[in-house]
Formats: C-alpha cells, sequence, structure tokens
C-alpha cells in the first residue's frame, strides 16, 4: 500500500447557520489548503461528501463546486454519503499513484428540515420506509436491545452523553450538560429509553482535509499517516441484525489493523450515547485511550460532516502533536448500519 | 393463486425551510428596492449577478458589491410553446438570457415582445412591478421590454452566451 497521510484539516460548525453551502465550505477549504502548504495546483482529485435529502433539493454538490473553483477543469467525484467516504475514495484514488494530493470535503445544513423524519427516506421503500419510523425511534430500538442484554444502562448512558457534551463544549455547536447524572435520568424520554442528552444535536457546518503522498508528504512537518483504513457495511433490514453488537465495526476494525492496537486518541462517530459505548466495545479500545476528545458527535453534528470529522480530529491530535497514534470511526446508515475505521499514526 | 402485486402507494413529504444565504438573501432584499445587486470578482474583475459570496472560477471572494442598470441585451432565447400548470404567459412567449449592461453573465427572464420579433442582439430594460407588490424574488421585475435602440452588435456579447 502507497503510504497517504492527512496533512490538513479545518471544520465549521453551528447550531444554525444563514450560511449557504458554498459560504459554509469556501470558509474551510480555504483553511484548511492554506495549513497544508500545498498549493491548488498541486491538488490532483477533489471529492465531497453530502446529501440532497437535507436541502430537498437536487444536485448540491454541484453548487457547491463553486467553492472549489474548478477551473481549469479538475478530476472532481462525490459520494452521498458521509464525507468520511468521500475521504476514503480520495485514499483509494491516491494509490493509483499518478497524483500526490487530493481535497476532500463535506457539508450539512441540517436546520433545513426535521432530521430524524429525512433519515426515513434511507429505508427499504417497500417494507420500511412506507411506516416512517424516524430515526430517533430506531436508535431508541437498539438502546433497548443493548439494555435487555445487560450492555449499558441508562445511567452509563448519561455519563457518557455528559462527558461527550463537556469534552465538546469549546465548538459551541452544542449546548453543554451542567445537570448531574441523577438530574439527566429524572429528565423525561425523548423515546425511551433514549432521553434528550442521549441524542447528538443536529448542526448545521462543514469540513475540509487535505490528503498527500509521495514527494508532498515529505514537505510537511508532522503529517497524520493512514495505517489502514476499511468499511464494512450490514444487511438492510434491521430486523436481520443483533442490534447490540456492531460486527461491521469489529470487522473493519480487524481489516484496518486496530484490533489488540493500543492508541493514544479515538474519535467515535456515535450520533447516540449508547452507540459510543457500542462501537467502543467493537473497536476493543484499551482502557487508557481518550474516546471523543472532541466530543465527536455531542460536540457538533451535521449530518454527513460528522464522520469526516472524526478523522479530522484524530489527525490532528496527530498532526498538533498531542498523540502518537489514534483511531477514528465513521458510520453510516440506521442503527450502526455502515461502518469505517481508520488508524492514524505520526511515525515516518 | 392470488394476483401478483405489481406496485404500492408510498408517499413521501418532507418540509423544509431553506435560507438563501447570505450574498442571495441580500440580492433578494435588494430586488424589493428595484435595485440589481452584483458582485465583482477581487481576481478576474469578472461581475456576477445575482450577488454571490465566492467567484466559481477562481474560488476568490468578491473584492466589490455594485447595484447594476436594469437594462441589457438578449443573448439567447427560446419561445415558449408547450403549457404546463402553473402557466401565467400566454403561449407563444419568449424566455430569455438577458445581459445586464456592466454584468458578465446573463440572467433568465420573460421578454414582452411578439415571439416572431425575437432575437438575438435586442435591447430590453426591466420592468418593475409596483412597489407595493414587490417581493424578495425575481417576479418583482414583470418582464423585460425593448427599448427600441437599434440591436446590439454580436461582438458586444459573443463572450457571453
Amino acid at each position: 500500500m502507497r503510504e497517504v497521510a492527512v496533512v490538513s484539516f479545518a471544520e465549521v460548525a453551528y447550531p444554525r447557520s444563514e450560511d449557504d453551502e458554498v459560504e459554509l465550505i469556501s470558509a474551510v477549504i480555504g483553511r484548511a489548503m492554506t495549513a497544508s502548504g500545498i498549493a491548488k495546483s498541486e491538488i490532483g482529485f477533489t471529492v465531497s461528501g453530502s446529501c440532497d435529502y437535507l436541502g430537498g433539493r437536487p444536485f448540491s454538490f454541484v453548487t457547491a463546486l463553486d467553492a472549489v473553483g474548478a477551473w481549469p477543469p479538475i478530476s472532481e467525484s462525490h459520494v452521498e454519503m458521509d464525507g468520511a467516504w468521500a475521504f476514503y475514495e480520495a485514499w483509494v484514488r491516491l494509490q493509483h499513484g499518478d497524483i500526490d494530493a487530493a481535497l476532500v470535503y463535506a457539508f450539512g445544513r441540517t436546520s433545513q428540515g426535521e432530521l430524524r423524519d429525512v433519515l426515513a427516506t434511507q429505508l427499504d421503500p417497500y417494507y420500511f420506509a412506507p411506516l416512517w419510523p424516524d430515526a430517533v425511534s430506531l436508535a431508541a430500538l437498539q438502546a433497548r436491545a443493548m439494555i435487555d442484554k445487560g450492555i449499558c444502562s441508562e445511567k452509563d448512558m448519561a455519563e457518557v452523553a455528559r462527558a461527550r457534551r463537556r469534552a465538546g463544549a469549546a465548538r459551541r455547536a452544542s449546548s453543554p450538560v451542567e445537570a448531574s447524572v441523577d438530574a439527566l435520568l429524572a429528565s423525561p424520554y425523548v423515546v425511551a429509553p433514549l432521553r434528550s442528552h442521549d441524542c447528538a444535536p443536529n448542526s448545521d457546518g462543514a469540513a475540509a482535509m487535505v490528503l498527500a503522498a509521495g514527494d508532498l508528504v515529505k514537505r510537511v512537518a508532522r503529517p497524520a499517516f493512514i495505517r489502514g483504513v476499511d468499511h464494512r457495511i450490514e444487511a438492510h433490514a434491521l430486523g436481520a441484525r443483533d442490534l447490540s453488537r456492531s460486527r461491521s465495526t469489529e470487522l473493519a476494525a480487524e481489516k484496518a489493523g486496530a484490533k489488540g492496537r493500543h492508541f493514544d486518541v479515538a474519535e467515535i462517530h456515535a450520533p447516540y450515547s449508547h452507540q459510543d459505548i457500542l462501537v467502543a466495545r467493537a473497536l476493543g479500545l484499551a482502557g487508557d485511550v481518550a474516546i471523543n476528545p472532541s466530543g465527536g458527535a455531542f460536540g457538533a453534528n451535521a449530518y454527513i460532516v460528522t464522520g469526516l470529522g472524526r478523522i479530522g480530529a484524530a489527525a490532528t491530535s496527530i498532526i498538533d502533536g498531542t498523540a502518537k497514534s489514534a483511531v477514528a470511526h465513521a458510520t453510516s446508515g440506521p442503527c450502526l448500519q455502515q461502518n469505517m475505521v481508520c488508524v492514524l499514526g505520526g511515525e515516518r | 393463486m392470488s394476483e401478483p402485486v405489481k406496485g404500492i402507494k408510498s408517499p413521501v413529504r418532507l418540509e423544509y425551510t431553506v435560507s438563501a444565504g447570505r450574498a442571495l438573501s441580500r440580492f433578494l432584499a435588494a430586488l424589493t428596492e428595484a435595485r440589481l445587486l452584483a458582485g465583482r470578482c477581487s481576481v478576474c474583475r469578472k461581475v456576477y449577478i445575482p450577488l454571490r459570496s465566492v467567484c466559481p472560477t477562481c474560488a476568490a471572494p468578491m473584492s466589490e458589491e455594485l447595484t447594476i442598470a436594469d437594462t441589457g441585451t438578449v443573448t439567447t432565447f427560446c419561445i415558449v410553446n408547450v403549457p404546463f400548470e402553473g402557466q401565467t404567459m400566454k403561449l407563444p412567449y419568449v424566455y430569455a438570457s438577458v445581459l445586464l449592461d456592466g454584468a458578465d453573465l446573463p440572467i433568465l427572464h420573460l421578454i414582452q415582445i411578439p415571439a416572431e420579433e425575437a432575437r438575438m442582439g435586442l435591447r430590453v430594460k426591466a420592468e418593475w412591478v409596483p412597489p407595493a407588490e414587490r417581493r424578495p424574488t425575481l417576479e418583482s421585475i414583470r418582464w423585460f421590454t425593448p427599448t427600441g435602440e437599434p440591436d446590439a452588435p454580436f461582438d458586444t456579447f459573443k463572450e457571453h452566451l
């Protein structure tokens, strides 16, 4: 495998933004490009992640290209998925060996609609989507399955939610939790067994990342090398899966080389507190790893951006020297249907 | 054996509240004052209408905002002969790209002219609806009407087709 590194990352997130897609993206692309030290002319591949269902209009990724300056014509691609999968495509493209740098970005304006309903449209169209099960209700099914198996309790979930919200407070896209765990547990359910603190906020945001390989990496003072990356998917039908276990995360972790390894930092993409617990188990994380020092999805959660954001936060911990090794996780689909695991390290 | 199921009905309805973004919102607001707000790219100096935050060619910010004239030149046009729901114009009618004077990008609008008289180079001017009827939409311009000036030579707009 060709060695590819994350050399820069930038994100913006707000509870709600009046910026359009281009305005959100141009801010982060500018910052990521400047921090990378790589010129626009050296970027051989540009790839984005976005979701047209968020704004209810087609081809928003084409409009978004205004922020890139696609002239002279560029080599460009797009995934209708979290930006983590755009990152994966860029990594694959860099494996070809003919280009040395790629730009990845993602954007999501969740405030335009009701995300829990919008996400119902990703379900199987014959048996499931016509019933309109909203995303929070499906996540609650999973939390219930975990509680029934004794994997976690509502108290465990509240503790995780509280810790993540506190860690992510600096990103100012969600409200930090001041209440005690006991007080949280006295609050009403949104959909039992999930309470409002168990659900990550919905944000508007964007993120951009520059990847480099070959000679270009040698120029970079402290790159975050991708040591392994893999993604796996489970059955579309929720009834066909054991929701209390994330087999696809386990498999991706194994294939990415994360199993049995020590990490300084783990960034988990979990929009619900019980999923944070479930993914940490599936990754087999050792006790002294710092889980979601960024707050993860509880710090900011712009749908489509959050997974790329976890890879970006993990890479940033290496780039800024706070970690020597990190693992990042991204998810897509209902109840952790599809999962990506990326192992990052700083040593050349 | 029962009849095979050949289809199901599965209605989808989602509601959105979409904001136009900072630059486009200002362009739309200016329409209520019968002003056409444009922006000049800080790198290539091209003038974009509607106002936008970033030049799509250079990915550079606008260096200047300007109100441009409501007169311009028809660059290309089509004659609409097909009825569709919600249509307000009597068929056939003319829909055209109008290059406003001072702009580098045409906008699309209706031209109030008999279809057989539509042509490239036609000089036109916006007809604004009365102030009380203006809204943050291009419908605040009812249509463009011919000014009666001589047609613009092709060379003056050939770069903007």
